[in-house]
């Protein structure tokens, strides 16, 4: 397939990110948010038609719903119930990989979406709580979208409130290894990380396209590995941008990146 | 047996200082006239256990609480609760932060009589750090640590559902009865509003039967509150109402929100609430969410 010339840099996040997936199997992918939920949806229609997805409800679907507001007509690929109880027994066995945007990421990869600032007792900022983060976390793969990559998210020092297990030595469970911790990637607005580096460092693993190695070191909060020359994010084929495209009939991608710039930045 | 009663009956049983159960998850399903019912109640020094929305929000803000269980508070497209990230930020509240799985199983320790229920959930975050109340344990059959979840033993929940007979048989007709099984199992009491009541004879239909998600002995009172969920869903009879919520949001933004909101719809009881929303004609025509 030939890669388009015009897609934006939501599209070209979606199409980062659905690599995920890819060589996942028979997996639960949950994408929360629209960028990650586009993401799990198009690997499911293109390069991993194994993955398992739910209606963001209570129903398993053998094909993705498309986001939004849809026909009267219109009727869901339902194949099984899969309720929030049911989804815990889900998670636990690890047949799942989850995509989602914690509001800090620090070295270790570990995240916080509970609370800023302030003391344990009385945060600065409240935010959403742990929710299943503890749990996703030690219990199957995870890989995060960051919409806006900048040194609050990726920040020096430990997150204010630790809700998901990193590759952190000092709080390792006894009996555990590292490498039982399994992050994935880490999609940004500016290029695709994993925790490949030596001693599971943060990791470049390509730059968008008009973006440069230090732009993403200046952004984060910490060393970034970069080894050797660095790969540019493969642009969508308008294969790619067809199935987003009506996987996302209300457009609601382009409200995901500030000013939805275009995914070409040279 | 007839286990009919008033939310006003239902509030008159709690005491201050008890673990108050709620059912639901973030906007869905709330038991919401038996927590205005608790509103307008001198009830205080609540503990409540909750995949929390607006139920632990109007809870907090009403200063009826003492501590929060939880591991989010939402109202889901509102994704902060603004009420409950006040009590937070004031330091107005204690809590117990923890996972939504772990919640899962703490009720059911405490259904099945259990004093924790083992988990690797909450190792190496900071659950296990600020929560003094969670240990960390060795296992009799392995070299690892595991988090022993301890049960969250409720003296009362309050659930919502679509129907119930006055026996205390409960059906949830939408998609998802979340963890209320395990709320109702988990209470010494457990009371149950409804927005049908419907005679027994109506479960005698098996495909009516299969959506009952507990046994009527762990069923204590049954209200009949025709709306009674509102302002969360109740689906699929009715959506939640956005208006209603984004109001509610924005009332926290003024000065004295609370009562601001209080004053405009709570009222002296649920019929004076619901003629201050709308109706039911207008709560049963609020538009399902589309996820």
């Amino acid at each position: 397939m030939t890669q388009a010339n015009d897609y934006s840099l939501a599209e070209l996040c979606i199409v980062a990110a659905s690599r995920a997936f890819e060589n996942d199997g028979e997996v639960l992918a949950t994408g929360i948010g629209v960028i990650p939920r586009l993401a799990a949806s198009l690997a499911m229609k293109t390069t991993n038609p194994d993955l398992m997805m739910t209606d963001s409800e209570a129903w398993m679907l053998s094909e993705p719903n498309p986001l939004g507001k849809r026909a009267d007509a219109f009727v869901p690929a339902t194949e099984s119930w899969m309720g929030f109880s049911r989804i815990f027994d889900n998670v636990w066995s690890g047949k799942r990989h989850a995509m989602l945007g914690p509001t800090q990421i620090d070295r270790y990869g570990q995240s916080n979406t509970s609370a800023l600032g302030g003391t344990y007792e009385q945060p600065k900022v409240m935010m959403l709580g742990a929710r299943g983060f503890p749990g996703n976390s030690i219990s199957h793969p995870n890989s995060f979208f960051v919409p806006s990559h900048n040194t609050r998210v990726f920040m020096d020092g430990e997150c204010d409130f630790v809700s998901s297990i990193g590759y952190n030595p000092a709080r390792l469970p006894k009996g555990h290894s590292l490498d039982d911790v399994d992050i994935r990637l880490v999609i940004t607005d500016l290029c695709v990380m994993d925790f490949g580096g030596p001693q599971h460092q943060i990791r470049l693993v390509s730059l968008h396209p008009g973006i440069t190695v230090e732009q993403v070191q200046e952004n984060t909060g910490y060393p970034v590995h970069v080894d050797g020359d660095v790969a540019t994010t493969a642009a969508p084929t308008q294969e790619q941008l067809d199935i987003i495209a009506a996987l996302d009939p209300h457009n609601q991608r382009a409200a995901q990146i500030k000013d939805n710039p275009p995914g070409d930045r040279s | 047996m007839d286990k009919q009663m008033t939310a006003a009956e239902v509030v008159s049983q709690l005491e201050d200082g008890m673990t108050i159960g709620i059912g639901g998850w973030g906007p869905r399903r709330k038991p919401m006239a038996l927590v205005r019912e608790i509103l307008r109640s001198d009830l205080k020094e609540l503990t409540v256990v909750s995949y929390g929305g607006a139920d632990v929000g109007m809870l907090c803000a009403a200063g009826k609480v003492k501590k929060v269980v939880f591991a989010f508070v939402s109202l889901d497209f509102i994704p902060l609760e603004p009420y409950f990230r006040i009590a937070r930020q004031t330091g107005a509240i204690e809590v117990m932060e923890i996972d939504e799985g772990m919640m899962l199983l703490g009720l059911r320790a405490a259904a099945w009589g259990l004093p924790y229920i083992p988990t690797e959930v909450g190792l190496g975050t900071d659950i296990v750090t600020k929560n003094p109340a969670i240990k960390v344990i060795d296992s009799p059959y392995d070299d690892k640590e595991w988090v022993a979840m301890p049960a969250l033993r409720l003296d009362v929940s309050l659930i919502h559902v679509d129907r119930a007979d006055k026996r205390g048989v409960c059906q949830i007709a939408g998609p998802d009865h979340y963890m209320d099984d395990m709320y109702a199992r988990a209470a010494g009491k457990t009371f149950v509003s409804c927005d049908e009541l419907v005679p027994t004879e109506f479960f005698h239909n098996p495909a009516e039967a299969r959506l009952v998600h507990w046994e009527r002995s762990a069923t204590t009172g049954v209200v009949h509150i025709p709306g009674g969920a509102h302002p969360s869903s109740c689906t699929p009879l009715y959506g939640f109402d956005v208006p209603h919520f984004k109001a509610y949001a924005a009332s926290a933004k003024e000065e004295n929100g609370i009562q601001g909101y209080l004053d405009q719809f709570l009222g002296a009881s649920e019929e004076d609430y619901q003629k201050n929303v709308g109706g039911l004609d207008a709560i049963r025509s609020i538009e399902l969410p589309t996820y």
